[in-house]
This record gives C-alpha cells, sequence and structure tokens, in this order.
C-alpha cells in the first residue's frame, strides 16, 4: 500500500514540476486534490480499510496531501512570477512622450495686477487701505476741489478726455489722476485716514512713452501731526520694500502741484534697479494743500497730511525692466506670457513680493 | 526758460560752476532741462594764423597753407578747400583728433590728393554757428595775437546754456533776475542791484493817445497800459553782446528795437511791444475782439479774433493780440525813426485761452499766461527807453499811462511755527526770516505772530502753506528728517474689503485655470459697444483719440474678442485671456461695475491646447465657460448649484448653447456660452470663442461664520448606488431631471450625478435624448433594506416622469 502511495507521490510531484503554466498547475491540482482527484479518492478509500491500518495510511495520505500542496504552491508561485515578467515584457509606454503641465503653468497675471498686490501688501503693513473710485468723474472733484480752477494751467496740461455735455451745460470726464478718490475719502470719513487709491486714469495724449490710459496709485494720509518727515520716511521705505534692496538713493526735488502745498518731485537712484550713476523720477507728493482740505470740510489749522501719486505701469516697468508702455494694452499673447506671473507668485511680505 | 551762465551773472555775483548752480535750481523746484557747455563741444578748436597757401599740386579747387596754430611753433601742412583761405588770415584750426560737430566726423590723418593734412581749417557751419559754409571762418586780422588760444574763449562763446523747466505758478523766473534772486537766497550768491537809468523821461506830451476800452467787468482784461514813443531813432543792428545773448539762447536777432524788447522780456519776465509809430493810425486801443477781425500777425500769418479775446487796436483795427504777439503792419523795420513802445498788463486767464485758441505759443504768452509782476509796467518802459535811447539814440516823449495796475497788497499772518509743524525740519526763527526776505518778502512783528507782504511778482504766494514751502525749499528738502510714521496696530490687520479679495481670489484662480489676464482699454469703438449693449451717447467722449478708443465699454469681452483677433493675426490661434475690471452702464458712479470675464478661442481648453498626442483637440465650448464660472463662484465661497441656470444669454452669445446663472429673477451671477456666430463675425474673429462674464459686484455677501469649521460627522454606513436611464424629450433640462431625483428622498438621497447622455440613434429622429443618472444614498441610521431602496428607486422614477416627462428605459 504504502509503496503505491510512493509511486503516486513521485507521480504527482513529476506532474508538477512538469506544469509549464498556470493552467496545467490548475489541471494537476484538479486531477490530484480535486474532489474527484486521485489523492481525495485515496481518503474515501479509507473506510475499506481494516481498523489497524486505518490510522497509519490516513496520515500517510495527508503527509502526501501536505507534500502536493506545498508543490503545487510553490510551482504556481514560480510559474505566477513568469507569467507577470512575460506580461511586464509587453508592457511599454515611451516615457519620452511629452506630457502637459496643466492649466496652472498656462495662465498668467498682468503685470500691473501684480505689480498692484505688491504695493497693496507694503501700503497695508504701513496701516494703509485701499480705496477706489469712479473713472467718469466731474470737473468738481478732478480740479476744482482739488485746488485746479477752470483756467489753471495745470488744466489745459492734463489733456482731459471729456464727454460730450449734458443739457445743464455741465460735462463730465475721465479722471485724469486718481487725486479725486482724495476727495471722496475726505468727504467720506473722518480723519485719521491712511489710504492707497490704485485705478486707471486716462490723458488724452499717445506716443512711445504715454497711452490715453495708465494706472496710478494715490496715497494719502490725513491727522493731525503727519508732516513731510513721515512722507519722506513713508517714501524711503516703500521704495526699499518694493525694490527688494536695503538701500534706494532718493532724491527730493521742490515742484508745484496745485493740490500739495509744499509739493516735491521724488527720483530715486536707479542703482535699485541695477543701473547706477542715473536718477529716475518716480513720482510727485507734497503736504495737502489747504484749500483742499477746506473743500473737504476739514479744517486746515487742525488738521494736516500728505498725498503722493506714483505711476503704476511705470513702477511696473522699473523694477521688471519691461521696455514699452504701449504692450502693456495689447493684449498680446506672447508678450503676457513672457512679462506676465504664475498664479502661484503671491506677493506677501514674509514670503517675499516676488519670487 | 533758457539763459547763459553769464546773464545769470549779471544779476547774480557768484563763484559756483554750472553744475553747483544746476544742482542747486533742481532742488529748489526750478527743473533743469538741459545745460549746453560749448566748452565741451568747441573747446578743441583754436585761432591759427595761415602763413602761406599755395596751390595744391593734384587738385585746382584746394589750396595747401601753412599755419602757425601756437605762437612760435613749427607751421603744420593743412590741405584746406576754402575759396577765401590767404595767407596772413586769422582762422580757426581743429588739430587731428577733433570731432567736428557740423559734418560729424572726427578728423584722422590722411593724405587728401596725396598731401597729408595735419588738421582742418573751419567754417561757421562746422562749428554750428551758423550755416555759413562757403569760406573757412575770417576772424579779425588783431586776432593774430590770440594764436594758440581757445577760438570760443576769444570769441566770447564760452557761455553754458541752461534751460530750466518752470511750474506754472513761478511768473517771477520767466525772468532771469527772478532766477538771480532765488538762487541768491539759496546760498548761491548775491543778488546784484539793479542797475541806474539815465534820463527817460521826456518834456513833451505822448503823442500817441491810449485807451482802454472795456466794460467794467472785463476790464481786468487789460488794467493798464503804459506807452512812450521815442522820436527820431536809427534802427539797425543791436550791439553784438545783445546779438550774442539771444543767438546763444536760440532767439534770432530782429533789429535793436526789437532785440531790447527780447532782452527785456527775458532779463526781467517782462514783455514789452514797439511799434512804428508813423504807422499807427490814430488812438491805440486796448480791447476785446469783435467778430469780423482779423490781422495779420508777426508771424505773417492771418488771425481771427473774437469776442473773448484782448486786442491792441488803432483806428485801422485789431494789430495783435494783448500779451501774445504784435502785427506785421506796425512792426518795426530798419526804416523806423519814431517808436512806440508799449508795456502793459494782460490777465493770464484770458491771455492763456487766447493763446489756445488762436495757437500761438510765444514767449509773451508764457509770461502773461503766469501772471507778470503788475508794478514791473513802468520800469520796463522805461528800461527799454533807456536801452533804446543807448542804441538808437532819439527823444523821449512823456509816458503816457492809461488805467492803474492791479496791485492788491498780500498780507499773510504767520506763525513761524509753521515750518516744523508741516515740514518737520526744526529750523530757526532768524533762518526763516532771511529766507522770507531774500525772495522780496517784508516780515514784520514777532515769530508766532508775524505779518508777511508778499512781492508783487510773486502772485502764487497767498497763505502760510505758501510760505512754508518758501522755507522748506530755500533751506533744503535733505533737510527733512525722514520720521517713522507710527503703526496703527502691533501686527498689520488685513485691510482689504470683501470685493477686493474676491477680486483678486478670482484673477489667481481664472489664471490657475490656464487663462491669462490682459488689460485692454476701457474705451472701444462705438459700433463695438452698441453691439455689446452699450454705446449711449452719454458715454461717448467728445474728443476721443481716434475712433477705435471712443466710446465707453459696456463689458469686457469686446476688448478680449478684439483682442483674440490680434493674436490670431499673429499667429496665435488658441487663446485663453481673461480680465478684471471696470465697465459703464452708465455715466453715474454707481453705473460703474466689476466684472470678471473670459474668452477660450479655438481649441483652449482647461487640459492645454491644440494637438496632442493624449487627446483629441476639441474646440473649446459652452461647457467649458461654465466650468470657469462654476469654479470661479466656489472659490469665492458661493455655491453655484444653488443658483439657478437659465437657458437664455445676452444676444453676443450663440442662443442655443449659452446659460446665464442667476439668483432669483433679477440678480445675474454670470453669462457663459458660446459667442454669438454673428458676434464673432462682426469683430473678425474667423474661430469658434465660448465667454463667460461674472459679475463680482452682484454676488452675495459672504456670511458673517466662526472661524471654526462645522463639525466632521460621516456615517459609517456604506451608500447605495443605483443608476438610472431615462428617455426624455430632447429640450428637457438635465437640471430638472436632477432636481426631480434629488427632491425625491432630501434626507436620503445625496448625489446625483448625470453620466451619459445619449441624443444620437433612433432617439434623434423621435426627438428623444437618453439621459443616464447615478443616484447615491447615504443612509443615516440603519443599513436600507432591498425594499426600503425599491420604494425610493420607484418614487425617483415616478418624481422624474411627473416633472420632465421622462421615461425609465427598459
Amino acid at each position: 500500500m504504502s509503496n503505491d502511495l510512493t509511486i503516486l507521490e513521485a507521480e504527482l510531484l513529476g506532474e508538477i514540476a512538469g506544469a509549464s503554466d498556470l493552467a496545467q498547475i490548475e489541471a494537476v491540482r484538479v486531477a490530484s486534490l480535486g474532489k474527484k482527484g486521485r489523492v481525495s479518492e485515496l481518503m474515501s478509500k479509507l473506510g475499506s480499510l481494516p481498523n489497524e491500518e486505518k490510522k497509519a495510511f490516513g496520515q500517510a495520505v495527508n503527509i502526501l496531501k501536505a507534500k502536493v500542496t506545498d508543490a503545487l504552491d510553490a510551482r504556481k508561485a514560480v510559474l505566477e512570477t513568469v507569467a507577470l515578467d512575460e506580461r511586464l515584457k509587453t508592457e511599454r509606454a515611451d516615457v519620452t512622450l511629452p506630457v502637459r503641465l496643466g492649466p496652472q503653468a498656462e495662465g498668467r497675471i498682468h503685470p500691473v495686477s501684480q505689480v498692484l498686490d505688491e504695493v497693496i501688501e507694503i501700503f497695508a503693513d504701513m496701516g494703509f487701505a485701499v480705496a477706489e473710485g469712479p473713472d467718469i468723474e466731474t470737473d468738481e472733484m478732478n480740479f476744482d476741489k482739488l485746488n485746479i480752477p477752470a483756467e489753471h494751467p495745470a488744466r489745459q496740461d492734463h489733456d482731459t478726455f471729456y464727454f460730450n455735455p449734458r443739457d445743464d451745460g455741465s460735462r463730465l470726464l475721465l479722471r485724469t489722476h486718481t487725486s479725486p478718490v482724495q476727495i471722496r475719502t475726505m468727504v467720506a470719513s473722518k480723519p485719521p485716514i491712511r489710504i492707497i487709491a490704485p485705478g486707471r486714469v486716462y490723458r488724452c495724449d499717445s506716443d512711445q512713452t504715454h497711452t490715453p490710459m495708465f494706472h496710478q496709485v494715490e496715497g494719502l494720509v490725513i491727522d493731525e501731526t503727519t508732516n513731510m518727515g513721515h512722507l519722506k520716511w513713508v517714501l524711503e521705505e516703500f521704495c526699499k520694500a518694493f525694490f527688494e534692496v536695503d538701500e534706494v538713493k532718493m532724491r527730493f526735488r521742490a515742484s508745484h502741484f496745485p493740490f500739495t502745498e509744499p509739493s516735491m518731485e521724488v527720483d530715486i537712484g536707479a542703482e535699485a534697479i541695477g543701473k547706477p550713476g542715473q536718477w529716475l523720477e518716480i513720482l510727485g507728493c507734497g503736504m495737502v494743500h489747504p484749500n483742499v482740505l477746506r473743500n473737504c470740510g476739514l479744517d486746515p489749522q487742525k488738521y494736516q497730511g500728505f498725498a503722493f501719486g506714483v505711476g503704476l505701469d511705470r513702477l511696473t516697468m522699473l523694477k521688471y525692466g519691461i521696455p514699452d508702455l504701449r504692450a502693456f494694452f495689447a493684449g498680446d499673447l506672447k508678450w503676457l506670457r513672457h512679462y506676465g506671473f504664475n498664479m502661484l507668485d503671491v506677493p506677501t511680505m514674509g514670503g517675499g513680493l516676488s519670487s | 526758460m533758457k539763459f547763459t551762465l553769464s546773464w545769470l551773472k549779471d544779476h547774480l555775483a557768484t563763484e559756483k560752476s554750472v553744475d553747483e548752480l544746476a544742482a542747486k535750481l533742481n532742488a529748489i523746484g526750478l527743473e533743469v532741462e538741459s545745460i549746453e557747455d560749448p566748452g565741451k563741444r568747441l573747446g578743441a578748436f583754436t585761432i591759427a594764423k595761415i602763413v602761406e597757401a599755395k596751390k595744391h599740386p593734384n587738385a585746382d579747387k584746394l589750396q595747401v597753407v601753412q599755419v602757425e596754430i601756437a605762437k612760435g611753433a613749427p607751421l603744420m601742412e593743412v590741405v584746406c578747400g576754402a575759396p577765401n583761405a590767404r595767407a596772413g588770415m586769422v582762422a580757426v584750426f581743429a588739430a587731428l583728433g577733433t570731432y567736428i560737430p557740423g559734418s560729424k566726423i572726427t578728423l584722422e590723418k590722411k593724405p587728401v590728393r596725396g598731401v597729408v593734412s595735419n588738421g582742418m581749417m573751419c567754417s561757421a557751419a562746422e562749428l554750428e554757428l551758423s550755416e555759413e559754409s562757403d569760406g573757412i571762418l575770417d576772424l579779425p586780422a588783431e586776432w593774430a595775437s590770440k594764436v594758440g588760444e581757445r577760438y570760443i574763449d576769444a570769441a566770447g562763446l564760452n557761455d553754458p546754456v541752461i534751460e530750466v523747466k518752470l511750474t506754472p505758478n513761478r511768473p517771477d523766473c520767466t525772468g532771469v533776475r527772478g532766477i538771480a534772486r532765488d538762487l541768491a537766497a539759496a546760498g548761491m550768491g548775491t543778488l546784484k542791484p539793479e542797475p541806474k537809468l539815465g534820463a527817460v523821461e521826456g518834456k513833451s506830451d505822448c503823442p500817441i493817445a491810449i485807451e482802454l476800452q472795456f466794460t467794467p467787468d472785463t476790464a481786468n482784461a487789460c488794467p493798464v497800459f503804459a506807452g512812450r514813443v521815442v522820436s527820431g531813432v536809427k534802427n539797425g543792428p543791436s550791439p553784438a553782446w545783445l546779438q550774442n545773448r539771444l543767438t546763444a539762447i536760440g532767439q534770432r536777432p530782429i533789429n535793436a528795437l526789437v532785440d531790447v524788447t527780447n532782452y527785456i522780456s527775458i532779463d526781467r519776465g517782462r514783455p514789452l511791444h514797439v511799434y512804428d509809430a508813423n504807422k499807427l493810425k490814430g488812438t491805440v486801443r486796448a480791447r476785446l475782439g469783435n467778430k469780423i477781425e482779423k490781422f495779420i500777425g508777426l508771424d505773417a500769418k492771418e488771425h481771427t479774433v473774437d469776442q473773448t479775446m484782448c486786442v491792441i487796436a488803432d483806428d485801422s483795427g485789431p494789430l495783435g493780440f494783448g500779451g501774445i504777439m504784435g502785427g506785421e503792419s506796425t512792426g518795426s523795420t530798419d526804416a523806423t525813426t519814431n517808436v512806440f513802445i508799449e508795456s502793459a498788463y494782460f490777465d493770464p486767464v484770458r491771455t492763456a485761452t487766447t493763446g489756445r485758441k488762436a495757437g500761438l505759443q510765444t514767449d509773451a504768452r508764457y509770461r502773461f499766461e503766469r501772471g507778470v509782476d503788475p508794478a514791473s509796467v513802468r520800469p520796463g518802459l522805461d528800461l527799454a527807453t533807456d536801452m533804446i535811447l543807448k542804441f538808437c539814440g532819439g527823444t523821449p516823449s512823456k509816458a503816457n499811462v492809461a488805467g492803474k495796475e492791479p496791485i492788491t497788497p498780500r498780507v499773510i499772518a504767520f506763525d513761524f511755527a509753521r515750518v516744523a509743524k508741516l515740514s518737520g525740519i526744526s529750523i530757526a526763527d532768524e533762518e526763516t526770516r532771511t529766507i522770507l526776505e531774500a525772495l522780496g518778502c517784508t516780515v514784520d512783528g514777532k515769530p508766532n505772530a508775524a505779518k508777511v507782504t508778499v512781492p508783487t511778482w510773486r502772485p502764487d504766494m497767498h497763505g502760510a502753506a505758501d510760505l512754508v514751502e518758501e522755507v522748506v525749499r530755500i533751506a533744503g528738502l535733505e533737510r527733512i528728517p525722514s520720521t517713522p510714521l507710527p503703526r496703527m496696530h502691533g501686527v498689520t490687520t488685513a485691510v482689504l474689503t470683501e470685493k477686493q479679495r474676491r477680486a483678486r481670489r478670482t484673477r489667481r484662480l481664472l489664471a490657475a485655470r490656464g487663462l491669462t489676464e490682459a488689460v485692454t482699454w476701457s474705451f472701444i469703438t462705438k459700433d463695438q459697444a452698441t453691439h455689446f449693449g452699450g454705446g449711449a451717447a452719454a458715454l461717448d467722449l467728445a474728443n476721443p483719440i481716434s475712433s477705435e478708443l471712443s466710446s465707453m465699454r459696456p463689458g469686457l469681452l469686446p476688448g478680449l474678442l478684439t483682442s483674440v483677433t490680434r493674436n490670431r493675426n499673429r499667429g496665435a490661434n488658441d487663446v485663453a485671456l481673461f480680465e478684471l475690471g471696470q465697465s459703464y452702464r452708465g455715466e453715474k458712479p454707481q453705473d460703474q461695475y466689476i466684472s470678471a470675464a473670459g474668452v477660450r478661442a479655438g481649441t483652449a481648453k482647461l487640459i492645454g491646447s491644440g494637438r496632442h498626442w493624449d487627446g483629441k483637440a476639441d474646440n473649446a465650448g459652452v461647457f467649458d465657460v461654465k466650468a470657469d464660472v462654476f469654479a470661479a463662484l466656489a472659490a469665492l465661497g458661493i455655491d453655484p448649484s444653488k443658483a439657478q441656470i437659465t437657458r437664455e444669454a445676452p444676444a453676443w452669445y450663440h442662443p442655443g448653447r449659452s446659460g446665464t446663472l442667476r439668483l432669483g429673477p433679477k440678480v445675474i451671477l454670470a453669462y457663459f456660452g458660446d459667442v454669438h456666430p454673428a458676434t464673432l463675425k462682426k469683430l473678425d474673429v474667423e474661430a469658434p470663442v465660448a465667454a463667460f462674464e461674472i459679475f463680482l459686484d452682484a454676488l452675495p455677501p459672504e456670511k458673517k461664520k466662526s472661524r471654526a469649521r462645522a463639525p466632521f460627522a460621516v456615517s459609517d454606513l456604506l451608500a447605495v448606488k443605483r443608476d438610472f436611464a431615462f428617455i426624455v424629450a430632447k429640450d428637457v433640462a438635465a437640471g430638472d431631471v436632477i432636481k426631480a431625483a434629488l427632491g425625491a428622498d432630501k434626507a436620503l438621497i445625496q448625489s446625483v450625478n448625470v453620466f451619459d447622455v445619449f441624443e444620437g440613434g433612433s432617439l434623434a429622429a423621435e426627438g428623444k435624448k437618453s439621459l443616464a443618472i447615478e443616484v447615491t444614498l447615504q443612509p443615516a441610521a440603519e443599513t436600507l433594506t432591498d425594499a426600503a431602496i425599491e420604494a425610493i428607486v420607484h418614487k425617483i422614477v415616478t418624481d422624474v416622469k411627473k416633472a420632465t416627462g421622462g421615461e425609465i428605459r427598459g
């Protein structure tokens, strides 16, 4: 009997070793360990054996079953590996094919928007809120209240865009500067006031360096003590922060604007943008004219403060070395891709204005 | 305003260099536009004497000259083509290596027809002194003693020309003396006293009557007009020094009489006019013009007069514009023997207006429109008389003065402490007083309650702030101490409003979706404005720069679509652009609104544009831009599924492939869709474009909520998913099917997703389509029984049928 088992074992192990794929292994399994398999059939003979042989036969069959099972598993594992290797040989991607970076790599923020965000970050740190006003203004807000009377030569210099006269003879205009927002702010709120007012402004002028529309940022501080020393500090701090340098050489020159008294023009040393030896005119500023304060219902004996106006497009051109103002408004995708900013370049004071 | 250094030194005793003076001018508000230093340009040219001149051996028209270029130096051989070169002539020599400004070359050593020339003899044109190029400069024989000296020194040309750009508030600095006064006050030297004049007041009455012919309300046009006749003058060229002065600053000498007036205009900022008295007919009048009047100006052009303009007229009619330009008919010539000198005051506003209307920018207007010193009327007349008598002889009449100088004394109450209060500079009272006095103010009283009388030449000084400005600019802006602005909070607080934050976030969201931000003009063509729902007459510019930029934009799409076309013309076909900014529904402030709009042209889809091996290059369409809108709103904290979508949009969208996202019937959050083919055609866009507009102003404000998040509650029970396919009429909105399905059991149904839409095959013929939805049921308390699921499935089927007529597909 035991001899029979030995022969069967040899036979089955031989079949297992000879199986060359997973289907054959499965066939061997069914033929040996399946319900009607040869090993299973041996167990069914158990009942017909004399009692004294049962135990030994049972043990022998179980040992055989275990050996066959182990052999099946081992061979199956080997064949599975072979099969996987075969499959993997056929699965080959050409990893040199190009991929797309996705939309976040395509889109851009316009340089002027980016620089406005930078400017807002800096002034927010100094406690300035952001005020806004309409583009379509009245003579009163754009000129009269800013101490520019009807025939003041400054009005002519402004190259104003006008709308057609209305029935009452008055005519609206496109604001020539962001300064009307000073007026709107002072009329609407009580000092202390600290605002910047960015926005589009318009002048009837177009050439290499002028466009009929451009951007300004107005600054205004009104309280009872702010003087030109504070103005100087704010502008120095702004320039250092904006150009992201430790020092900016600055030159203040006396000037004249109808809405400030005293008035100054400010130049910065072009070292800040890597061009030593030159001065760049960047902004006009001064102490808010007593007439302007009065026009807004503020007592110039009690309140004082400063205002400044700076060209946002010009700041952008200076900082990022962009040569042509006209291209700002041309909507040219190639230009925008080149000079624009990625949406992840969010300027912050902690992380840096530009990355 | 141009002047030379030597001219400045007529009024300012100073040892300062041109560069020092220029730096100070800049600092005190007289911006230097240019400094032209002839020493830098012509310093290399020297005086030389031609000792010998012989014909060139190889050229008929050339000579070979031997030149003494320094006393006792060996003679230099120079080839010269000038017909006037001759032995003994004193001329201007340029050595090798010299840059010749008139011919823009640098001299090199090279043979001219076989003879080496060691330099060049120069013409006036080569030195850019005049256009004379026929011969070389022929200098006076007695200059032979100056051989070797710099030509500009010998000729008195070494006089730097300074040009300052004056702000409109400084009429006093339209005269050299005013500039000298400012510089003296700022420590750059001493203001010299005014020169004494000879006897200018004649014995006889002025033979020419002067009349101011105004009504009381127009009398300010010309409140004073002084005149004097000098008879028996001999006109002709003015003295060389005066001609040189005028030439140096770019003016053309005319004749002695005219040159005198031009000189005083620049020297003192006091314009004058001279008439040939013999050509005047009757009384000279300052008056307003009449409509039909005309005259020929000194510019030899005809000028038309109107009733707002101030003219000087005689009995024959208008002669010229008061304070701007005189007339040709009565101008002085070399033949003039009797001259009538005019010194008047013209109103700045009227002068400016007239000048603008007439299109005339003259030296006189430049001064009168800023406000000439009214006290200079008589001194100006006397100074002119004095100079004319010196240069041209003759006999002066008495001065004839009509009207009165408009001088209102201005006294400003001034507390010196204002200087420190406004400027932050601590400045001694004595210094404040000194500066104000140096500028011509009279300062009376104590520093804390001073009375400052403003000089007549400073119409810009009105109040204490003006005086502070004067003190600060003269004391020096560099003395302002940089002072930190006190911080309002220890740590910065957020300053942006909700709208500002949303605008920022929207920009970056849209850029993250592959759209590139453009900034386009606020004004567009009238035609485009009208097409996009605008174009009201009230929003048309009266003076547009071009018709392309003439009408305020009603929205952002015209500009973006125009950019698409421009990009396509440059070869960029698949363009995704957005803009965020203002547009105008009307002219009032509240009519201005902020929106974010985007366009996707061609294949500019979210995943990328153009052909790619990993997908089809489909054109972007309504669903791409709908996704942009929904993503933007979601990024702003607004749940777009809570808003209604209606299947219509403005006329510039495709009527069947566009929608409106709204909150109730009135509030429109966004439009999206394919752009109407007719609109594309109108804007010359030759590609399909999908577009959206999000109205940021219309978005509901964020609800105030706690920063703490809602508790995280999620069921442990497995969700159950069931699929349904409905056959509905083609026009049935998927949204209605979803809504009906969701409504079948609001507690249990978590979501409904459309996973297939099929409109083809036999369904199309029947006007139907198949919509397949997946419904997710999320039990909260206990696992759903088969019976419970069946009940919900049944309800979904009946509810959808009820709402849309949809039949469940067998």
